[in-house]
């Protein structure tokens, strides 16, 4: 199982804050869970931004990280605090 | 060190005082405080809402403070960002280091609000008189988080 998280904007687009999704080899790594949403298309096309930023385990990582069965990803806009 | 994310107002020149904390072998101490503007990208701002991401948002700033404290000696290095709703006037976020000499407090403090504003999990919602938008992130904050990089 992946837990997908969304944030901001993100979250108001797909009108979701995250899921649960069945862990599969296509999920081994944080693009793969991406392109996994991606091919749903219409809304989920926001994901394909390239300003998008994500986390795994609640850690700023690259689209190239891999996961594991039972990690957390979390996909959101460019961060704008300060 | 501490860093706090919180709903609640702040005075930052009680944070500024409070970061000496009687510790007599600090000779400098700088801080940053944010406040939210009435104006941004050509739109009045009525106030906006904060988002953040729980429990990500503490570990990225104490990830920060983590690093600042590798960089340069520091003797102590606050970071308090608000979150939900805000007003115009209002600070948002406040850094302070304390350390022996003013430049490692001048520098970290600067490369603390760099990091933040590029690397920790906050979005601003601006309330405006077109209705409420998303702030975009700006690719001037990611350069000078970028310039930390190549020292």
């Amino acid at each position: 199982m992946i837990r997908v998280q969304f944030y901001a904007r993100y979250r108001e687009t797909l009108d979701s804050d995250g899921e649960q999704l069945a862990w599969s080899e296509r999920l081994a790594s944080v693009d793969g869970v991406r392109q996994a949403l991606l091919a749903r298309g219409g809304a989920w096309e926001v994901l394909a931004e390239r300003n998008l930023m994500c986390a795994r385990n609640q850690e700023l990582c690259s689209l190239a990280e891999p996961l594991e069965d039972g990690d957390e990803v979390a996909f959101f806009p460019t961060v704008t605090g300060g | 060190m501490g860093v706090r994310v919180q709903q609640a107002a702040f005075d930052p020149g009680a944070e500024l005082n409070a970061l000496h904390a009687a510790n007599l072998g600090i000779g400098a101490v700088v801080g940053f405080a944010g406040y939210v503007r009435d104006f941004n990208d050509g739109r009045d701002v009525a106030g906006m809402f904060l988002e953040h991401a729980p429990g990500m948002t503490e570990k990225a700033l104490e990830k920060i403070v983590a690093e600042a404290g590798q960089r340069w000696p520091l003797l102590r290095c606050d970071v308090l960002h608000r979150v939900g709703p805000l007003e115009p006037g209002e600070p948002i976020v406040f850094v302070g280091v304390a350390s022996a000499h003013r430049e490692a407090a001048f520098e970290a403090c600067r490369f603390v609000m760099d990091y933040l504003k590029t690397r920790a999990p906050f979005w601003k919602k601006e309330t405006t008189p077109d209705g409420p938008r998303w702030v975009e992130g700006r690719d001037s904050d990611q350069r000078a988080a970028e310039r930390w990089q190549q020292d």
